[in-house]
């Protein structure tokens, strides 16, 4: 078993653009098995997957707005791993921007919309920052493993938040443990009439643009790129790896925050424990799937927003347990490792 | 003794056991040089396997020995990704734990159906050693596989150092390069590691459906595997140490229970995160003589 060694060859142009459809068959395939398991016809779960939300137009905007949040992690998560800082703290760095727009949302009840919205925004992203500054200073300063304590952080703003939520946020006036709602200017205006979607999505893809021209266009970004390359040749080419790090982390726990930040304002109004469907830690499938890249992330988070709305449509229409979409998703995520492997290698048999 | 005390020490070696589990599996990982965040999804499949089987075949036996196999496939899979094809062990162990979660889930529906009332199984049951005794018999009231776990301990300890497989395991781990000159296979070490080390954290797993619960609930796991990858930092990568790591964390969760039991109006949450603060502040100070595995993180590629 596993008798195969690999071997370094410089991949065909065509690759990045097979690569990826070549990765959904193999998912679909994979995944078909499931269905069958549960008495379905993969061919229709599969249409309903793909065809079904795009087919009216409010499925179609209720894909960009699952895609909302997902598209703000994969940036958060690009942005640190392009510096070669492994951030796996989206998740808590999105729950720390949730709090500091509700805390906005639900303060300061007086504001306008237009001073209210955009407070809420640079709230969401200072509480980010503020939640990655603590396994970014360790790890710049005093070299502490930055996948560790950013796990980590990540269970501690859960108990905070469950902390808030039983304590000094609950609201009387609800069963559940949830925060009071925040004012009605602070609800995200809406962009279609009949549809969730919310200008949300609007500052999601701005940050696309943002992160793009920072990685891509920058002296920064530029710095960026080579200390994730290779941390010692960024040093000998007279680079500050320390500060470059640091700015790559902190940046990313904004970004991240941002999408707690959105979720609040645009979808939930209130503060409750499950305002994340494990964003963060899609944030880095959106990422990997996207090579690092902005626009490819941009894409991979639009349509594992696709599978999100179709796996409830799947499970209406056919019956199959909803977790299915998840199923797909992660088994997409393994499966385009691997064949992002096969671009730069060739196996061969031995 | 009072009765308190015997109920707090009861309580936190069956708080301790899936963790104990749980970490012994991760350091068999991360001592060939691989950090398994697929703990996290393996756990959570082993509880599910361990409990779908039992369920359906009526035996716990059964259960466990599928919880023990399908976290030797988890390994197995681990290895595919960060040994064979050398993918970046975060991303890796990471797709693992959620891939892992979304099969269980999507099993546990499949088999179980969509009903409100969780569906219980008779599980295993406790052993009482002393039973006569007032506070040893309440004490050594535990479960076989508390036993095991604690019995473990110092077996793991004497594979990792005493055994020709420790010394292949632990080189490996330090430099593959220097393993693989020896003439070792440094693929086929590194997934062993990663198939027993599976085994031991599904089985961790399963100690919570199919002992201390006798069911399954989405939440079953609820980060206890993130304190296995906090914990094997606190023990140094020692597997000796490895007890009273899970026994502080078992002990601080059983009072937090009880003390919220009683009356006590304190916001537990503190108590609950407060293992996670003193692991960060631990690999603070510790960060620079720990003895971390040298090789770890890095994928070994023959070039």
């Amino acid at each position: 078993m596993l008798n195969f060694k690999i071997e370094r060859t410089p991949a065909p142009r065509w690759a990045v653009v097979v690569i990826p459809i070549v990765a959904v068959l193999v998912t679909f395939l994979l995944c078909s098995i499931l269905v069958l398991m549960a008495g379905a016809n993969p061919f229709a779960a599969f249409y309903n997957f793909i065809v079904t939300p795009l087919s009216s137009q409010v499925s179609a905007l209720e894909v960009l707005v699952k895609s909302t949040p997902l598209i703000l992690t994969g940036m958060a998560v690009t942005f640190a791993f392009t510096a070669g800082y492994f951030n796996i703290g989206a998740e808590g760095q999105l729950y720390a921007g949730a709090i500091a727009a509700t805390w906005v949302g639900i303060t300061f009840t007086n504001l306008p919309g237009i001073v209210m919205i955009p407070l809420m925004v640079v709230a969401g992203f200072a509480g980010g920052v503020l939640w990655a500054l603590i396994p970014a200073l360790l790890k710049v300063k005093l070299k502490v493993d930055e996948v560790v304590t950013t796990l980590l952080m990540n269970s501690i703003i859960m108990f905070f938040v469950s902390f808030l939520l039983n304590g000094p946020w609950r609201s009387p006036v609800s069963g559940w443990p949830q925060s009071a709602e925040i004012s009605d200017a602070a609800h995200f205006a809406r962009l279609f009439p009949k549809s969730r979607l919310h200008i949300g999505f609007i500052i999601a893809l701005l940050v696309v643009v943002i992160v793009y021209i920072l990685i891509k266009r920058t002296p920064l970004g530029l710095k960026m790129r080579a200390s994730g390359a290779s941390l010692t040749g960024a040093q000998f080419a007279g680079i500050d790896t320390t500060r470059t790090m640091l700015i790559a982390a902190l940046v990313s726990g904004g970004i991240a925050g941002l999408a707690g930040a959105v979720e609040i304002g645009g979808i939930h109004f209130h503060l409750i424990e499950s305002i994340s469907n494990g964003f963060g830690y899609t944030g880095i499938i959106v990422a990997t799937l996207g090579s690092l890249h902005p626009i490819g992330a941009t894409i991979a988070a639009m349509f594992i927003g696709l599978i999100g709305t179709g796996s409830q449509t799947v499970s209406r229409v056919l019956g199959v347990p909803v977790y299915l979409g998840d199923v797909v998703q992660n088994t997409l995520l393994l499966v385009t490792l691997a064949m992002f492997l096969l671009q730069n290698y060739r196996i061969k048999r031995v | 003794m009072d009765t308190f005390l015997v109920g707090l020490i009861a309580a936190t070696l069956r708080v301790a056991t899936p963790l104990i589990f749980g970490t012994l599996g991760e350091l068999f990982c991360e001592r060939a040089g691989i950090l398994n965040l697929g703990i996290e999804g393996t756990m959570f499949f082993g509880a599910f396997t361990g409990f779908a089987v039992a369920a359906t075949s009526g035996s716990v036996w059964l259960g466990l020995l599928a919880a023990l196999l399908s976290g030797a496939l988890a390994g197995l899979l681990m290895s595919l990704f960060s040994v064979k094809l050398g993918v970046n062990q975060h991303v890796s162990g990471l797709g693992i734990t959620l891939l892992l979660t979304a099969l269980s889930l999507y099993g546990f529906r499949l088999i179980f159906g969509e009903s409100q009332v969780n569906p219980s199984i008779e599980g295993f049951k406790q052993l009482s050693i002393f039973s006569g005794s007032p506070i040893l018999g309440p004490i050594f009231s535990q479960y076989l596989l508390t036993y095991i776990a604690i019995a473990l301990i110092p077996v793991v300890g004497w594979v990792i150092y005493k055994t020709n497989l420790g010394l292949q395991i632990r080189a490996v781990g330090e430099n593959p390069e220097a393993t693989d000159a020896a003439g070792l296979n440094v693929v086929r070490l590194r997934t062993l590691a990663l198939v027993i080390g599976g085994s031991l954290m599904a089985v961790g797993g399963a100690f919570l459906s199919i002992a201390q619960l006798g069911s399954f609930t989405f939440g079953i796991i609820a980060g206890r595997g993130w304190v296995c990858i906090a914990l094997i930092i606190f023990a140094n990568w020692q597997p000796n140490k490895v007890l009273w790591g899970a026994l502080l964390f078992g002990g601080v969760s059983a009072l937090q229970l009880r003390l919220q039991g009683m009356g006590f109006k304190l916001p537990y949450e503190v108590f609950l995160a407060l293992p996670y603060i003193v692991t960060i502040i631990a690999l603070t100070i510790g960060g620079r003589n720990a003895q971390a595995p040298a090789a770890m993180l890095k994928p070994y590629r023959r070039e």
